[in-house]
């Protein structure tokens, strides 16, 4: 990866004629801290129509109270990666609209990331009381002297006078420890705010002081609907980095469980889908066909949910002796039931009228957000990372990129559903062809990633699945980024949402199929 | 036929014999009561069985199989695990409202109940204008589900309840509606008076193309007015967590699911009533051979038989529909049904007036 290191002061500019130039996809802002070197974060950019890539790095030498320019307003997802970075590294964002922390508790001390920060907790306890709510947003002005001023009032979120109901952190919809705050007017939802950070297990940090295999067991973990492309991802950056050259055999396992995988997850999706909005038979018709792909990733590699199946080189275990025939046989029969789900779901007339035109997320939207995946391709953003910068086999198998362009809450679906046929296409072409050989490259027990920094991003189940690793030659990584696939849909969600009644909102969240621990990370 | 009124006033002559006058109607009340919540609650229990085994053919599984034989004291073991519940206090809700709103919907539900007419002269409430009675007893247990989500001081619970307001005060209407137009078919608002114009054919049939439409309407709108999928807004799990009675628990939360269960047997039992002769056997004119066999079949075999089928066909909805948002409920309502069925009442009554029934 070739960054560039720019300067404090043109960074704003450089970044505004980066985004002239069509780099319109921020696909992440990974937040560093370098020691003395001082603070910064490294922006990765990408354009949408020639996918060309750039990547940008800006430092702050001021610990005390670092502060950076937001590019909150040349792509809107910066909002949230910025208020990740803020929460984690304590780094500011001047001119960001709501500069909050995205994952910890308001009263936090601290911030976790930093290379000193001190977990004692003599520092933060474990608090039983509630968290108090922060409805308030710091503002800085320029003062006359140049220099900047806290300026003293502060401005509402939410006002305590508007109506305000708690969607989450338990609830039924949010599909995990996720929490929308809406300020509703009868059914209208009129604001919305987003927490985060329920179930937050701080990954990035775990894996600074793990060593590289060692790291592969979280990746499960974050997603974990997508847990093979997760550990694939991972797998695939240290083997970049490193060198190591994966057999053919390697290849066409770890793609056909990606797939298998992805198709898992779509499942899932529909099921979930179809229960959110009160069709209870068809998520058990989902959930039917679901078991049946758990139960061939559960003889291959042991787990259901939780695989643990790449390895640095390889996968952990060979494909067992009939796992070809058993794969064919779900593949000939999921073929058929997906009519089923369109017969019984899918052509409903309530389901149409529920989800046709609600929630339009547009194409700008769409790539402004980075909301990839399924989300994306439905609203017309052609952002297959297996099309984009193919991996594995994906450059060997025919298959077609979904893209819709209505970009509502019923395209959404119907573009997983058709992307379960596409996934079956490519399993099929590759099945019967799986070449003989290792299936795993021997590696040392302890492995050293040359110095620089790396990012290798994969398709995952919901969107692009990004791993960031600066490495210093040590065993441990430097700093392993993730990139999540969750965040964009949310911060999506936050826009969408927007004036629908309480009923919207689930059918858009269940559209648009996040997973919290994915964000959480 | 066989006619319940014999037994009846056997007994209630037994009574006024041996008991002074005031004594003993004290003693009949005491007695139908108790005939009526037992009846109640056998029928609960079988509606709940019969969902839960619905549910599961409809979904691919078998359902209960454990408790007991086919899982036949699956509903004992629920009720069971009810009672032992703890009742959770709410803090800053209003007691009182509180605790007397699951009151109010059983008490709705369980006068209602008592309309029905299980066979002939086997019906609790009966008088000339029994139709209004069984709109205006169904129609206050709304009052006790707006109550409790008033008074349970949650925020989901207000919101499951504003929605039920909305939906059931909306449905009503055209429940109403589809009711007058078979009144002005039969002539009579007395439940008992109109089953006994259906021993000479069922209304459906009689009334041919109003009834129909009325019957359908009165299907929607019956199902909306038990909140149930595709009109379970007010308690809307993925949405609302349970809507109005979320903050319920044991038996409190048991009256609610009883009472909804009932309702559905309601709404069913008086469609079967109104529009398909009740306890009324199958009736053709012309083949007499075929309607004695049929009277042969008792007349709460018939009832039960028309009701559960209707229970039946309402289940399948259930589990089949995705549920809708208010706004399209509403929509559905006030544009399509309300309109529709003015209209139907009034081809009824032309229909009537120039003779074109049957």
């Amino acid at each position: 990866m070739n960054t560039k290191d720019v300067d404090i002061k043109d960074f704003r500019q450089y970044m505004l004629e980066l985004h002239g130039q069509g780099m319109d996809f921020l696909r992440e802002i990974v937040g560093m801290d370098w020691e003395e070197q001082g603070l910064g974060a490294i922006y990765i950019l990408e354009n949408s129509n020639t996918h060309e890539c750039a990547e940008v790095c800006v430092k702050t030498t001021n610990r005390t109270k670092p502060q950076l320019p937001t590019v909150s307003d040349i792509w809107k997802i910066a909002e949230l990666y910025e208020r990740e970075v803020y929460d984690f590294f304590g780094i500011e964002f001047n001119g960001h609209p709501d500069m909050r922390r995205l994952f910890l508790r308001n009263d936090w001390v601290g911030h976790p990331l930093r290379k000193n920060y001190d977990p004692s907790e003599a520092i933060n306890p474990i608090r039983l009381e509630s968290e108090q709510e922060e409805d308030l947003i710091r503002e800085y002005e320029v003062r006359e002297d140049k220099q900047l001023a806290e300026i003293v009032e502060k401005q509402k979120i939410l006002h305590y006078d508007q109506y305000i109901v708690n969607i989450g952190p338990q609830h039924p919809a949010t599909h995990g420890v996720l929490r929308f705050r809406l300020s509703v007017e009868g059914e209208v939802v009129r604001k919305i705010d987003i927490k985060c950070g329920y179930i937050h297990r701080g990954i990035e940090k775990l894996c600074e002081s793990k060593t590289y295999p060692q790291t592969l067991a979280f990746t499960d973990r974050l997603d974990y609907l997508s847990a093979h492309q997760n550990r694939h991802a991972l797998c695939m950056c240290i083997e970049k980095a490193m060198g190591i050259e994966v057999t053919e055999r390697v290849q066409y396992i770890r793609t056909i469980m990606d797939e298998l995988q992805r198709i898992d997850s779509h499942l899932l999706m529909f099921s979930c889908m179809a229960m959110d909005m009160g069709a209870i038979t068809s998520f058990i018709y989902g959930f039917r066909e679901r078991e049946k792909v758990l139960d061939i990733m559960e003889e291959v590699t042991g787990g259901r949910l939780i695989q643990n199946y790449n390895i640095i080189g390889g996968v952990q275990a060979d494909i067992t002796p009939g796992f070809a025939e058993k794969v064919k046989a779900f593949c000939n029969e999921q073929k058929k039931k997906l009519n089923e789900y369109y017969d019984v779901f899918v052509n409903n007339i309530i389901f149409r009228t529920r989800s046709i035109g609600v929630g339009v997320l547009s194409k700008e939207d769409a790539i402004s957000f980075g909301a990839t995946g399924g989300t994306g391709r439905a609203s017309g953003w052609a952002c297959d990372v297996r099309k984009r910068h193919p991996y594995a086999m994906y450059d060997k198998v025919d298959f077609k990129e979904i893209v819709h362009t209505d970009g509502d809450c019923y395209t959404r679906l119907l573009v997983r559903l058709e992307e379960i046929l596409e996934s079956i296409r490519i399993i099929e072409q590759l099945i019967d062809s799986i070449p003989e050989g290792e299936f795993r490259t021997k590696t040392k027990p302890v492995i050293r990633v040359p110095e620089g920094r790396y990012y290798t991003a994969v398709e995952g189940s919901r969107g692009e699945f990004g791993v960031f690793i600066e490495s210093n030659g040590d065993k441990m990584p430097y700093r392993m980024k993730f990139r999540p696939m969750g965040i964009p849909l949310i911060a999506a969600a936050q826009k969408i949402m927007k004036g629908g009644k309480i009923a919207d909102l689930i059918t858009i969240g269940a559209s648009l199929d996040y997973v919290i621990p994915d964000i959480d990370r | 036929m066989f006619d319940f009124t014999n037994i009846t006033t056997t007994i209630d002559s037994y009574l006024q014999s041996v008991l002074p006058h005031s004594l003993a109607t004290l003693v009949e009340c005491a007695l139908i009561a108790l005939c009526v919540i037992v009846a109640y609650l056998v029928f609960a229990i079988i509606m709940i069985y019969m969902e839960r085994k619905v549910c599961a053919a409809f979904q691919c599984r078998l359902g209960p199989t454990r408790v007991g034989k086919w899982g036949l004291l699956q509903v004992f073991a629920d009720v069971f695990k009810m009672l032992i519940k703890e009742i959770i206090e709410i803090k800053n809700s209003d007691k009182a409202l509180y605790n007397l709103a699951p009151f109010l919907v059983i008490m709705s539900s369980m006068i209602t109940f008592s309309c029905l007419p299980f066979d002939k002269g086997l019906q609790v409430l009966d008088f000339n204008i029994g139709v209004f009675f069984i709109m205006a007893a169904s129609s206050f247990g709304i009052l006790g589900i707006l109550l409790g989500g008033w008074s349970s001081n949650n925020k989901f619970s207000m919101i499951g309840a504003m929605r039920s307001g909305g939906q059931m005060i909306s449905y009503e209407l055209s429940m109403g509606l589809s009711l007058l137009a078979l009144v002005v078919l039969s002539g009579s608002m007395q439940i008992s008076d109109i089953v006994e114009t259906q021993t000479q054919g069922w209304f459906i049939f009689r009334g041919h193309i109003p009834a129909f439409i009325a019957f359908i309407i009165y299907l929607i709108a019956g199902n909306a007015e038990t909140n149930r999928a595709p009109f379970d807004l007010p308690e809307a799990e993925s949405e609302l967590t349970s809507g109005f009675h979320t903050e319920y628990s044991g038996m409190g939360f048991g009256f609610f699911y009883v009472a909804e269960f009932m309702n559905l047997f309601i709404i069913a039992g008086i469609a079967s009533t109104i529009f398909l002769g009740g306890w009324a056997p199958l009736y053709i004119p012309g083949l007499d051979r075929f309607n004695e066999v049929m009277a042969y079949i008792p007349g709460f075999v018939w009832f039960l038989g028309k009701t559960f089928f209707i229970i039946w066909l309402l289940m399948w909805i259930r589990w089949t529909f995705p549920r809708l948002r208010i706004d399209q409920v509403l929509v559905l309502e006030w544009k399509y049904l309300v309109p529709i069925g003015l209209l139907n009442l009034l081809i009824m009554t032309i229909c009537v007036v120039m003779g074109w029934t049957f």
